[in-house]
């Protein structure tokens, strides 16, 4: 190590390697059998499951739990997949304390929901540790499929597909499959590369190919898709990122957050990764807390979110907070970027007190500067690159509540398209149900 | 501080709990920890007559079940009487009885059933000075199949052979230790009492296998491939126990008998409720088994508080409290009518209640939107099922209605105490009225 968390500027190794290793291992540790038998036993078996009601996919919560108590993490972990085949990464990264976890009844009862989504992980990791793929395709219905993006909700919308019996081709622009499991997920979610592992998993169903490096607008087009397949699903996610109109924004340390939260996933050593001293975060979502957090696990001394709005408007939810805080970032609320400040590189930037009237936010005339040789912006991401002749609706392409777009054939899902929230769960559920549509649609010509 | 001081037979000890004969009690180094961990009395375990001892198995001797966290719920026991030499034990204990006067210890025996073997072993279970004799007709699994045990147990008629034997041949107070693997519990009590018995004490075990080995298609414990009925112990057993007690403590033949309550005392709480229903003293085994034998001064305490709270001055205060509110069915009050009643504020919203009813009872819950649970007193027939299964202590309790006020499930007004034996639907009543 030749560097530490004071040393000036954006610089590797801030931290000695070992340190740096224990900082990214796993968030959660999974539970061992005993402790999934005790976390199982309290559920209380509720009728019409509020948690149920919760997931974005569904997943029959207290059946799996039951299982699970029973001794039947297999059977458990079927259940899960047959509503959520990404069960395994959801019970990574989802946010279950405002999703099934938030609606348990436990939470109402003493505070304490059950621990769904490490129960959820026990499961799908005995299964998958198993290496057996736990569904079969039907037998060839002869379509083809055409879905562009390996994120989330293609793979869920090709794996239903490839179970239906339907050839299934996945076009990605990135070197690997993934998307957002890969490339948009803090490290310490997804540990020992389990993005890809799950990934080959599922395409054990068969009747799926992939071909990464393959882009609309880089080689691929629609028409051309339309033509050669039966049917197209467009998960493409937003590959955008909103600018930041402040002063000064294009100096040297003023980077995307996705583009750092990516560099983590794919580094091979953490060492190598640049931090800065001093790190600023612009925004307020799980994007923000993702680069935050990991600027401070590889060293960074000083890490700042900076949010616009008051705490409770933050996309970030209580834990990911609590989270930022205990691993001693700084959140600052009701602040917007004004400047960024430097000669040449940053070197601070310029934050302005905000006051909101009527839901209308504006700068108050009192500003401060803070230290800021690095500033990530996390102010959002935008649709990129969606092909011409779709409808759009609030930056998104419109769907109906089947993934149905305005073109004929087309299907989307996943954060491109209208409607659910951003989330892992809520894409593989929408590629999950578009692919029940696009069988019904194609059996029923 | 309430008096725990106990009284049995005219044996006292510092507090109405014993270790029951079982493994626990099988030897002076035992039987010394448990008087000093505060244990009031021990039986010793079983003595079997002089000769070489009985053998157990080399393999398992337990078995059990769990509930949440693998809290141990019962247990089953396929070990003998003690399978060390007669005199050492004997020996041990006259010397323990010395170094502890002021404790209880009673010698439980099985010999043969011949007068000549009860004849042989009283006399020198009396020089030892312990306090008193247990018969155990009671252990259902080995001993039994030799003609001892519960093979006695179940035959009142060698009950009191028996007992009478005891009696003859030894001076203080002799216990008889029935087995609950029988039809009518009332039957071997009558008998030990026919015979002269001075106490009894009950359950022993119940006959029981507590799984089965997929793989081996073997029970368990498995000894090399093979299984073979235990004991049944632990706090499952105590309702089973408790009926049996009260049934004894009420009926006609042996009421005022005095008992020694046995059967998943676990708490201050069993302890208690054996004793409103008539037992004298209580004895543990598994609680120990599991615990320790801590466990003992969780029980005086709680005991204790619940004495002072109520105002006992001492544990004869409440034994048999309970018994004149055990009866029969016939007799309970057709006229006490109660509805179900969920406190909004404490419900949870988990929708067992409703499933419960729904699926298995009386269709009287509605699930309204929001998931609030209410009842419909049309349908509602007060069984108590969502009561028992909703996970909330007191979020749905059994409200009565007042005399006068309408059943809405039946339309009638609620009225004075009335009983089956004169109910219009009993043809007995009929025939009567007639």
């Amino acid at each position: 190590m030749t560097n530490a968390s004071t040393t000036p500027g954006i610089a590797p190794g801030r931290l000695p390697a070992h340190e740096i290793a224990g900082n990214f291992g796993d968030l959660h540790p999974p539970l061992d059998t005993h402790e999934a038998l005790v976390a199982a036993d309290r559920c209380y078996f509720c009728f019409d499951a509020p948690c149920m009601e919760a997931c974005p996919t569904e997943i029959d919560i207290p059946l799996f739990i039951r299982q699970i108590s029973t001794g039947t993490p297999e059977a458990a972990a079927r259940t899960i997949f047959e509503q959520n085949i990404l069960g395994g990464m959801c019970a990574r990264v989802c946010p279950t304390e405002t999703l099934c976890e938030e609606a348990c009844v436990r939470m109402e009862a003493e505070g304490k929901p059950v621990e769904i989504g490490l129960l959820q992980r026990h499961a799908t990791d005995t299964l998958m540790a198993r290496n057996e793929h736990p569904f079969e395709r039907a037998a060839p219905t002869g379509k083809r499929i055409a879905v562009v993006g390996a994120g989330p909700a293609g793979l869920s919308c090709a794996h239903r597909l490839a179970m239906k019996g339907h050839d299934v081709v996945i076009y990605d622009a990135r070197p690997k499959p993934g998307g957002l499991n890969e490339y948009g997920i803090a490290a310490y979610k997804s540990t020992a590369d389990f993005a890809q592992k799950e990934v080959d998993w599922l395409l054990r169903i068969g009747g799926i190919t992939v071909e990464t490096g393959r882009a609309l607008g880089a080689g691929l087009d629609l028409a051309a898709l339309q033509d050669d397949f039966d049917a197209v699903f467009l998960g493409i996610g937003l590959a955008g990122v909103n600018a930041l109109r402040a002063e000064g924004s294009e100096r040297a340390g003023v980077e995307d957050a996705v583009d750092f939260i990516s560099a983590l996933r794919q580094a091979a050593d953490m060492g190598t990764l640049p931090v800065g001293r001093n790190v600023v975060v612009i925004g307020g979502g799980m994007t923000a807390v993702d680069a935050a957090v990991q600027s401070k696990l590889l060293g960074a001394e000083n890490v700042t979110i900076a949010y616009r709005r008051a705490a409770d408007r933050m996309g970030a939810s209580q834990f990911e907070r609590d989270l930022a805080t205990s691993k001693g970032v700084r959140i600052l609320t009701g602040v917007m970027p004004v400047a960024v400040h430097g000669n040449g590189a940053a070197t601070e930037i310029e934050l302005e007190y905000t006051v909101e009237t009527d839901g209308r936010l504006a700068g108050t005339g009192e500003s401060f500067r803070i230290p800021a040789d690095q500033v990530f912006r996390a102010i959002g991401q935008t649709l990129h690159g969606a092909p011409e002749g779709l409808e759009l609706d609030g930056g998104k392409i419109r769907v109906d509540t089947a993934g149905r777009t305005s073109v004929a054939g087309v299907w989307a899902g996943g954060d491109c398209a209208s409607g659910g929230e951003d989330l892992t769960v809520t894409a593989v559920a929408e590629g999950r149900d578009a692919a029940e549509d696009i069988h019904a649609t194609l059996m029923a010509r | 501080m309430a008096d725990l001081t106990s009284d049995f037979l005219g044996i006292k000890s510092p507090n109405p709990f014993w270790l029951a004969s079982a493994p626990p009690t099988d030897k002076e180094y035992n039987v010394r920890r448990a008087f000093e961990a505060g244990w009031g009395g021990v039986v010793w375990k079983t003595l079997g007559e002089e000769g070489p001892p009985v053998v157990n198995v080399n393999g398992p001797r337990y078995g059990a079940i769990w509930g949440a966290d693998r809290r141990l719920l019962g247990l089953n026991n396929i070990e003998l009487i003690t399978d060390r030499d007669l005199h050492r034990n004997l020996e041990e204990i006259r010397r323990v009885k010395a170094d502890y006067p002021d404790r209880a210890i009673i010698v439980s025996i099985m010999v043969p059933c011949e007068e000549e073997s009860w004849k042989a072993i009283l006399p020198l279970v009396e020089e030892t000075g312990a306090d008193g004799i247990e018969l155990n007709f009671g252990c259902p699994h080995g001993m039994s199949e030799r003609g001892m045990g519960s093979a006695v147990g179940q035959v009142p008629e060698y009950i009191q052979m028996v007992t009478e034997w005891c009696k003859k041949y030894y001076s203080k107070p002799v216990i008889v230790k029935l087995t609950p693997n029988i039809t009518d519990i009332r039957k071997p009590a009558a008998a030990a009492k026919a015979g002269g018995a001075d106490a009894v004490s009950l359950i022993n075990t119940i006959n029981s296998i507590t799984h089965v080995d997929l793989d081996l298609m073997a029970p368990e414990p498995t000894i090399d491939g093979k299984g073979s009925h235990g004991g049944y112990c632990g706090p499952a057993v105590k309702p089973i126990a408790l009926s049996m007690v009260s049934e004894i403590a009420r009926s006609p033949e042996t009421r005022g008998m005095p008992i020694s309550g046995i059967g998943g005392v676990t708490t201050w709480r069993d302890a208690a409720e054996f004793m409103v229903l008539g037992a004298g003293n209580v004895q543990v085994c598994t609680a120990a088994m599991t615990y320790g034998f801590k466990v003992v001064q969780e029980m005086i305490s709680g005991l204790s508080q619940w004495m002072d709270e109520k105002g006992y001055a001492s544990t004869s205060d409440f034994v048999g409290k309970a018994v004149p509110n055990v009866t029969d069915w016939q007799y309970l009050n057709l006229n006490y009518v109660t509805k179900a009643r969920i406190d909004q504020d404490a419900c949870i919203k988990c929708g067992r209640c409703y499933a419960a009813c729904e699926d298995t009872s009386h269709q009287a819950i509605a699930m309204n939107p929001g998931r609030v649970f209410e009842v419909i007193d049309e349908e509602c027939v007060a069984c108590n099922l969502c009561v028992n299964v909703c996970p909330v202590e007191d979020c749905i309790t059994m409200v009565e209605l007042d005399k006068g006020e309408t059943d809405p499930r039946t339309g009638r007004e609620v009225g004075d105490y009335a009983n089956w034996t004169t109910h219009p639907n009993n043809p007995a009543s009929r025939t009567a009225a007639e």
